[in-house]
């Protein structure tokens, strides 16, 4: 029916899902995603060999791993890219309930590899972090809730989706992760703005973030020496974050070279946390703008698309994931260059880690599905789209 | 806005009539006013969508920015790989009182190793033990092939060890300076000074810690920036302390003693002008402490103020000085020496045989033992507890040493009369010889408790009057004819001009198993110059000294610790400043000429 009426939109039944996919598929936040996995396994290169020093193994060691995760991340985005919003949506649900039961299983059956939080499940040959993975599910389901509230006789879906975001922000805070956790309550946050969210309710919530932090800030010594190193103008050089400032210093615009770094060799989470500090040592201003540019591409263009989206459940959970991607990597760097108070989250695709490679696949793969080019409702709809876009 | 009604009535019978269902026209309103509510949230979250695009457009373009800024400013400073935060390690100078350096810093080097930069580690380790052969090759070589990424070499360098690493050519051999704490005058006043270690450090400089001594005592002070390094000046004098040290080490050899020690203190002020203990160490390599032997006799021991003896019949004047001073006799008041003067199971004896009676300057002349037994009997021992505890023989002495807490004196459990009178020459108490020191400068102050100090004094600070000035005048008199007196114990303590007066000590050193040696002693002379207007007060102990004296094995302090002490007289009077008081003689050979 709708084949007949709106034949003009480039879908036809039975088109073979290869050059469909590449096709609809936006090509711009592929490549940007594909470069900045190169350039983790380049920047691997540099910050991981004393890593694999240190723990005995030959210097790259963790490069080879970061490339066999890396192409299984590459794979699992490639795959998920070509499903269809429904079936996306299904799988991620399942994902995410299985995730979900991982995450509340963690205080009895994870380990926490001598680091004082439980986030990992020890899988021998590698481990596993299910936090990663419940990141994208939780999104999907959120927005699934969000966008059926907005049916007529709908399930109270933003009800739903705000207990769920609060269950798991427990869950998150009691490891402790509140990385993650300040991740969650973001992507669900961003998906009710993009769904609604009365402006009154967003200042109130504003409010209550900035109350939050300064409990946490007067209850907790170790959040409120994080905020009193972010306030203090003079860096302490001998923490992590005075070794990174001074990495990007003594990089400036082109970089000492490659491999002449020192930075890596004092830092201990130079392959993870601080790796734009090892690209902004070896590499310059030059290599770290190309990173910002890239993952600058694929969240505001993911944007731009999902403005024309006229499903609200394909909008919104491209607009979590899309959201949660561009702020991990936007805290990640905020923190380097101390426009953030330190706080340990990593670099989609260019950090070293298994979980969070795989899992970003996953979660980059189901933001490409949402983006793709697909028929826009009406006639009218199209037109208007056509002429903003 | 004008809504349509979900079932408009004109419709509805309309449809009615025609026989068509009207809920169609219900479901169809409906589905268009969902369809209308969805394009409004369409609308709004296309906005919202935009709104969000931009602030991560912004966040980002702030973000590369801020990486641009901070990439086109200077690093911090140019640091050393893997250094630390800077530790400012000036730590004041120590002078004397003349302002001459005892203590300073100097800029050196350590030698550090990171084995993962290194081409040669074998051949390096070779080169390396060539130029230290104290350092241990084969450890060296395991270490810099092992998997540690940072190896401490040397702590410090000499400008030529230096050049010789740097010829050695190995790019992970890497130095890192730092100030170093130098004692240029070696072990002269070494116990006085203590020492001090590396502390915090790292390849960018290390804290330099005293961990004895002064530098211990003021370690807080010579590390406070606040003093912006004004030296601390000490009340030793350099010169003073150097030839004290000279003679009585030849002093300890010549009567073959195991260990001696010296006190010259400014009796008015409590200044201590010279300490010696021996034998000694240099503070630069300060020994590390006893493992076995007799702590004791380990050369950081500070005998002048950790070594606590009997200190024998130097006490004897705190006794003849408090009778006077209480009106219980006058210098001319015969006492009854008759012994063994018996006490219980105890016999206190005399040396050798006095006769039945002694006035009491002869009694202190001859040290006989019972007559001052008698005197402190007059005493009491309420008093004399007092008496003593007023010169600050009760307690360790105040002085600025790490080590003065340890010098706690020994006193008997029970003051009964028995232990009076023991005490009352110098057995049953024990206390270190600047304990004797201050008690001596009392007398010769004219009767004024000083405290013993190694700081440099402005102005004498006056303590309580203990005795009367006419009493201490009176038992100087009594200590220089000690000196004086062909009879006097100390008769080889005269020194030519100097007016010494004295009071020899001689006790039996205590068995640690209880009771005492009889062929080992502590041997005392305890002496204040010049003796018509006091200045200085001296004490020399010798431990275990003996000496072949007129075919006899003599170890008593007039044999051993006299000679000792009068040597340093004629030696440091001189460098004080003392004008010696030589009474005319004839002016043999010359005649004064009017033209």
């Amino acid at each position: 029916m709708t084949d007949m009426v709106y034949g003009a939109v480039p879908v036809q039944a039975g088109e073979p899902v290869l050059p469909k996919w590449w096709r609809t598929v936006d090509k711009w936040s592929l490549s940007c995603v594909l470069m900045l996995f190169g350039i983790g396994i380049l920047l691997g290169l540099a910050a991981s060999p004393p890593l694999a020093e240190r723990n005995g193994f030959e210097p790259f060691h963790y490069v080879m791993r970061q490339s066999v995760f890396g192409g299984a991340a590459m794979l699992a985005m490639l795959i998920t890219s070509m499903m269809s919003p429904l079936l996306v949506r299904r799988l991620a649900v399942l994902g995410f309930l299985v995730a979900f039961v991982a995450l509340a299983m963690l205080p009895f059956f994870g380990t926490d590899f001598g680091k004082g939080a439980v986030r990992w499940y020890s899988l021998g040959f590698a481990s596993l972090q299910p936090s990663e993975f419940l990141k994208p599910g939780f999104v999907v389901a959120a927005a699934w809730m969000l966008a059926a509230s907005q049916d007529i006789n709908g399930p109270p879906g933003r009800l739903w989706s705000f207990a769920l975001t609060i269950a798991i922000v427990l869950m998150l805070a009691l490891q402790p992760d509140f990385g993650q956790a300040c991740l969650v309550l973001f992507g669900w946050g961003v998906m009710y703005f993009v769904s609604g969210a009365p402006i009154m309710l967003l200042v109130a919530m504003a409010v209550l973030v900035v109350a939050a932090g300064m409990v946490a800030y007067n209850s907790s010594e170790h959040f409120a020496r994080r905020i009193d190193g972010f306030l203090n103008p003079d860096v302490d050089p001998t923490t992590q974050l005075g070794y990174a400032s001074n990495a990007i210093r003594e990089g400036g615009f082109f970089g000492v070279g490659v491999g002449e770094g020192q930075v890596k060799w004092s830092l201990p989470d130079a392959h993870t946390d601080f790796i734009i500090a090892v690209a902004a040592e070896e590499y310059g201003l030059v290599l770290v703008l190309v990173i910002i540019a890239l993952y600058c591409a694929v969240v505001v263009r993911s944007l731009l698309r999902l403005m024309r989206e006229r499903d609200p459940f394909i909008r919104l959970a491209g607009t979590g994931l899309a959201c949660m991607f561009g702020v991990q990597a936007m805290i990640n760097m905020g923190v380097a260059v101390r426009l953030l108070p330190a706080k340990g989250m990593t670099l989609p695709f260019v950090s070293y880690g298994g979980s969070s490679l795989i899992a970003g696949g996953i979660a980059v793969g189901m933001l490409l599905a949402f983006t793709r080019t697909r028929p826009q409702g009406e006639i009218g709809d199209i037109l208007r789209g056509r002429g903003r876009l | 806005m004008i809504r349509t009604p979900l079932r408009p009535l004109a419709r509805i019978l309309d449809a009615r009539q025609k026989g068509e269902n009207p809920d169609v026209i219900e479901r169809e309103n409906i589905r268009q006013r969902h369809e209308e509510m969805r394009n409004k949230t369409r609308a709004r979250a296309e906005g919202r969508l935009l709104v969000l695009g931009l602030m991560f457009f912004c966040a980002f373009t702030v973000i590369g920015a801020r990486m641009g800024l901070m990439a086109a400013s200077e690093p911090a400073e140019p640091r050393h790989r893997g250094g630390g935060a800077v530790i400012s390690a000036q730590r004041a100078d120590i002078v004397d009182r003349q302002g001459r350096i005892l203590a300073t810093n100097m800029e050196t080097h350590s030698l550090y190793a990171h084995p993962h930069q290194m081409i040669e580690p074998v051949r390096a380790a070779r080169a390396l033990v060539g130029i230290f052969p104290e350092l241990n090759e084969e450890k060296l070589t395991k270490l810099f092939t092992g998997k540690r990424k940072f190896v401490w070499v040397k702590k410090t360098l000499s400008p030529e060890q230096q050049q010789a690493v740097h010829d050695i050519g190995e790019p992970g051999l890497l130095f890192g300076p730092r100030e170093m704490r130098l004692y240029p005058n070696g072990s002269v006043a070494a116990h006085i000074l203590g020492g001090s270690r590396f502390d915090k450090e790292d390849v960018s400089s290390a804290d330099v810690v005293g961990i004895a001594g002064v530098e211990g005592f003021f370690d807080k002070e010579l590390r406070d920036p606040a003093r912006q390094g004004a030296p601390l000046q000490l009340s030793i004098d350099l010169t003073l302390q150097s030839a004290s040290e000279d003679v009585l080490y030849s002093g300890m050899k010549l009567m073959n003693a195991k260990g001696a020690a010296s006190v010259l203190m400014d009796a008015q002020t409590g200044e201590i002008l010279s300490m010696v203990s021996l034998p000694d160490f240099d503070p630069n390599s300060r020994p590390h402490a006893a493992t076995q032997g007799h702590p004791d006799d380990h050369p950081t021991f500070n005998r002048a103020v950790q070594g606590v003896y009997e200190l024998g019949s130097t006490f004897k004047i705190f006794t003849s000085a408090q009778a006077l001073d209480l009106g219980l006799v006058n210098p001319d008041t015969m006492i009854d020496i008759r012994g063994p003067l018996r006490w219980g199971k105890h016999k206190i004896k005399d040396f050798s045989y006095y006769g039945k009676e002694l006035p009491v300057t002869k009694v202190i002349v001859k040290s006989s033992n019972i007559g001052t037994a008698r005197l402190a009997q007059m005493i009491g021992a309420a008093r004399q507890k007092e008496f003593l505890e007023a010169l600050g023989m009760f307690k360790h002495t105040p002085v600025e040493l790490t080590e003065a807490s340890g010098g706690k004196p020994l006193l008997p459990k029970n003051w009964s009369e028995l232990s009076t009178m023991t005490i009352s020459y110098g057995h049953g108490i024990s206390t270190s010889p600047l304990h004797l020191a201050a008690g001596y400068a009392a007398i010769a102050n004219g009767g004024r408790v000083v405290e013993p100090t190694l700081i440099k004094q402005p102005k004498p600070k006056p303590g309580p009057q203990v005795l009367t000035a006419a009493s201490a005048e009176a038992s100087r008199a009594m200590l220089r004819l000690v000196v004086k007196h062909p009879d006097g114990t100390a008769n080889f303590g005269e020194v030519k001009g100097y007016a010494v007066a004295g009071k020899t000590g001689t006790a039996d050193k205590p068995k640690p198993t209880g009771g005492y040696y009889d062929d080992r002693v502590i041997a005392t002379f305890a002496s204040l110059f010049p003796a018509h207007d006091p200045r200085y007060v001296l004490i020399v102990t010798l431990d275990e000294p003996e000496v072949m004296a007129l075919g006899e094995q003599r170890r008593t302090a007039g044999w051993t610790a006299v000679p000792v002490a009068a040597e340093m007289i004629t030696r440091m009077a001189p460098l004080m400043g003392l004008r010696p008081q030589v009474e005319p003689e004839a002016m043999a050979g010359i005649t004064l000429a009017s033209q």
